[in-house]
This record gives C-alpha cells, structure tokens and sequence, in this order.
C-alpha cells in the first residue's frame, strides 16, 4: 500500500466521438502525487480539464491512460468514504439543512442518531446553527454552499474533493468562504483537492498548487506555498504571496492565456 | 397580518363581482324579456337548485364518485409507468410510441366502445375518466423524475447509495412538484371525462342530468348542473392545490 492519498501516474483521458475525427483529448500524462492530510489547489483556464481530472479522482469517470490510486487502490467507480463539493451546492431543496447534511449517511444506512452531535459539530463550525431546520432555499448562496461543505464532511472522508466550489459566489463571499475552508481544514485535516480558476484562492488555501495547461490538461508546474497557516486575507498583499501569484501568472502568460496590451497609453478605439 | 388583510380583501371583492354580474344578469333577463327555455334568471336556477337539492346532491355525488375513481386511478397508473419509463429504457422504447400514439386518438371517440365493455354502471365513466386524465400525470412525472441535476446525480453516485435510496430520497420527492403539477390538469381533466361518460350512456351523475334536461328543454335544470359542476371543479381543484401546498413545504407558493 502507497503513502500517498491519490497517486497519478501518466493519467490521461480521451473522449471517444462517433467517429475518430471528434475524439477529443481532455488530459494528458498527469503524474501527481498527494500526500495524506495534505490540501492541493488545481488551478487552470476554463476547459483545460481540471474538473475532469477530480471527477476522475471521484469515480464519476474513467481514465483511458494510465495509472490513478486513491488509497493505493485503483480507481474504479466512486473510491469508498470520499466527499464532494459541487459548483452548485446540489442540496435537495425539500430537506432542511440538517437533513441534507445527514444524506450520506442515510444513504450509507448508518444509524442517525450517532451522527446528531457531528452535526450540530458541522453546523456550529460553519456559523449554521440556527439554520439547521431551514429549507434550502431559505439561505444565502455562501450559506448553502457552507451547508454543502457539513454534508460532504459529515462521515469524516478520507479525501475531500471540491470543483470549484465558490466559483458561483460574489468576490466578498468568496473570500470569506477561503477563510472559512481554511478554518475548516485546520479543524478536520482530511486530504483535499481543491479545483479553481482563482489564482489568488488557489494560493491562498493550498500547501501546493497544480497549475495546469490549455487542453489537452498537463501539468505545468508545481508551486510549494510555504507559508504559515491560519493565512489571513491580508496575506495576499505581501510580498511573498505576490511573488507566487506573479509566478503563476507569468506560466499563463506564456501559454498565451494572459493577452494585454502594452503598458503604454495609446489610442482608444471604439468600434 | 397585511396577507390575511389582503385575503379579506379579495374574497370581498370577488365576491361582491359575481353578485353584481348575477344581478345584472337578472334584470336583463327581465328588462329584455328573454324567454327562460332560452336563458332562465339566476333567481329561478337558485329556485330549482333549491326545490329538489336532494335529487341533486344524488347526481353530483354519482359524478364526485366517478372522478375521484378516474383521478385516482390516472395517478397511481400515470405515476407507475412514469417511474418505469425512466427506470427501463428498454420499457420507454417499446411502451412509449404506443403512449404517444393512444394520447393522439381524441379520447372522447372511444366512450362507445367503453359502454360495449363495461356496460352502462360506474366502471365506462371511471375508464373515460381515467383516460382523458391520465396523460397529463404520466407526461409531467416523466419530466420530473427525469429531471433530476448533473450534480446531484453524481453526488448519488458519490454516496454510494443503493438504486431505491436514490430514488426514494432524490429522484421522488424531486419529481413531486412536477408530479402535483400533472395531478392539477388531471383533476380538471377527470371531472371533463366522468361527463363524458355520462353523456354517452347512464341514468345517474350531473352530465345525465344536463342531457335529459335538454331533451325536455328545461333549460333551468342544465344550468343548475352547470353550476354544480363549476363549483365541484373549483373544489376538487382547490383540494389538489391545498394538497401541493402540504405536500411540498418547501416550495415559494405563488397563487
């Protein structure tokens, strides 16, 4: 048995069109390990595949390349014990928020009551408590998707999986989510992977960022954050978290993601 | 409270619409001397209402039986094969160009051959009733247990649950809204097809009693089954309503 939480060897996937002219490539020879406890950011532009990649960690697709282990056990279907964390909160609108939280473990017929006091744990620790019997739609977008963090961790999952969990929240909530999810993880330090298109959060929150290329997805580059935890929001103005964030935006810059003009003032022209 | 107030509001006014209507309706009959076998006065509609309500609760209740027996069955059934056609593919390929086939036949145009069935008592009315209502049930729990989001199909596959938990705790109580939805129409649909099925062949029910009324031009007696009918169809609706309202708390309701 590997050491590692998830273990990615050349890991490729391919979409098989009808006919071999639409096959399309979404990632190609990612090699990656994570260790246990350890939270890992996936960042890259729109499409390169990082959502495809964690849904891959997930179960919910199959790789056509290559090697993936999550608790050196081959992938294949959704690995037992992990949680995830949509883009949208994908509560169920008529369950109350406890009873949302309280899904996995109906589903994995344990008894409810031992999960009572984790609960109100989870709530408390996400600022839910008096929500615990409110619909859904009765909670804010940051609210929901804290209610949607209590529902992924309610069993204590060896691996947390979140795809780009905060990318539908305004840029205020946004950053009190990262608060909240740090707190959160220094709490319960399971292993998380964190996809987002945020260069900013995605440094902010991990011990390493994956950067990833256009499609087809590689890995371009590694980033160690070495920085203290609890990190505050002001962190983000020093010097040394700018200097990871330059250096990332500097590898989008030479994949052509990053277009600007030159810095001189010229000629506005409105079309 | 300003709902409640508002409530109050609404009842008076509407109510106070139909009186004015009524009673203008009235002096018009009288003013213009319109003969009563062409348009009786709603005083002698009350009046006849009034003069033999027990016969007419008899038929009204005939027809309440019929249409309850009609919605029920157009929901358990429509339901039923709503949760087959999405469990099985192979069901919807065989099964669904036959659906969609029967809806397309006007329903009304095989009433007859339901009396050369079943005779002439409860069953052929319910059968109609059934049918006409049916469709619309099945149609909308098709859509709504089909339209269940990505992310919540893969969060199921993520929890690992079995089938029926997925369908009872996600699938199902996602689809009711839609499912309450269908039953609405079907309700209305119901009390359309228990007529039906009396027009064509029967001695009892409201749709009965609007035929042979006709057939002695008492035109005062088809608009009282006409008004009973209109006010079973507002509470048979309503009670479909209240019944969305307890069944789907969690809903915003919109009136």
């Amino acid at each position: 048995m590997s050491a590692n939480a998830i273990q990615a060897r050349g890991v490729g996937k391919t979409y098989l069109g009808e006919r071999a002219l639409t096959a399309l490539t979404a990632l190609t020879d990612i090699s990656l390990d994570v260790k246990p406890g350890e939270f890992v950011s996936i960042l890259g532009p729109s499409g390169c595949g990082k959502s495809t990649f964690l849904r891959c960690i997930a179960g919910l697709e199959r790789v056509t390349e290559g090697e993936l282990q999550v608790d050196g056990q081959r992938v294949d279907g959704p690995p037992d014990h992990i949680g995830m964390v949509f883009q949208r909160d994908a509560l169920l609108e008529w369950r109350n928020i406890e009873r949302n939280i309280l899904l996995p473990v109906e589903f994995a017929r344990k008894p409810l009551k031992d999960y009572r006091a984790r609960v109100a744990g989870l709530l408390a620790l996400t600022g839910l408590s008096d929500f615990a019997d409110r619909y859904p739609r009765e909670l804010s977008g940051g609210m929901r998707q804290r209610a949607a963090i209590c529902r992924a961790l309610v069993d204590d999952p060896r691996l947390l999986l979140m795809d780009e969990p905060f990318g539908a929240l305004d840029a205020l909530t946004r950053d009190q989510m990262n608060i909240e999810l740090q707190r959160i993880w220094l709490e319960t330090r399971n292993t998380v992977v964190f996809v987002t298109h945020g260069i900013a959060e995605a440094v902010f929150l991990a011990d390493r960022v994956v950067v990833f290329s256009p499609r087809p997805g590689r890995v371009a580059d590694i980033i160690e954050v070495d920085m203290p935890r609890p990190r505050r929001l002001g962190d983000r103005e020093t010097a040394k978290f700018g200097g990871y964030t330059a250096r990332i935006r500097s590898l989008f810059n030479d994949m052509g993601l990053i277009k600007e003009p030159p810095a001189t003032v010229g000629e506005v022209k409105i079309a | 409270m300003s709902t409640t107030l508002d409530k109050a509001r609404r009842v008076v006014v509407g109510g106070t619409a139909i009186l004015v209507l009524l009673a203008l309706w009235e002096l018009a009959v009288h003013v213009l001397k319109v003969r009563p076998i062409t348009l009786p006065p709603p005083s002698v509609v009350l009046l006849e209402l009034a003069r033999e309500w027990r016969w007419y609760v008899d038929h009204s209740y005939y027809t309440l039986i019929t249409t309850l027996g009609g919605f029920a069955l157009s929901v358990v059934v429509g339901v039923g094969l709503a949760m087959l056609l999405v469990a099985s593919r192979n069901f919807t390929d065989a099964v669904y160009p036959m659906i969609v086939a029967l809806n397309s036949v006007p329903k009304v145009a095989v009433a007859p051959l339901f009396v050369i069935w079943m005779g002439t008592g409860y069953e052929p009315k319910i059968a109609m009733a059934f049918l006409i209502a049916v469709f619309a049930v099945l149609v909308d729990a098709v859509h709504g247990l089909r339209s269940v989001p990505q992310d919540v199909l893969d969060l199921g596959r993520v929890l690992k649950g079995s089938r029926l938990d997925f369908f009872l705790k996600v699938r199902l109580p996602g689809a009711l809204p839609s499912i309450l939805t269908g039953m609405k129409v079907a309700i209305a649909l119901s009390l359309v097809g228990a007529i039906v099925g009396e027009f064509v062949a029967s001695q009892r029910g409201l749709g009965y009693v609007i035929l042979s009324a006709q057939g002695t031009f008492d035109t005062a007696r088809v608009f009282a089954a006409v008004v009973l009918l209109a006010i079973m169809g507002m509470l048979l609706y309503g009670a479909v309503a209240w019944t969305e309202r307890l069944a789907t708390p969690w809903r915003v309701v919109h009136d």
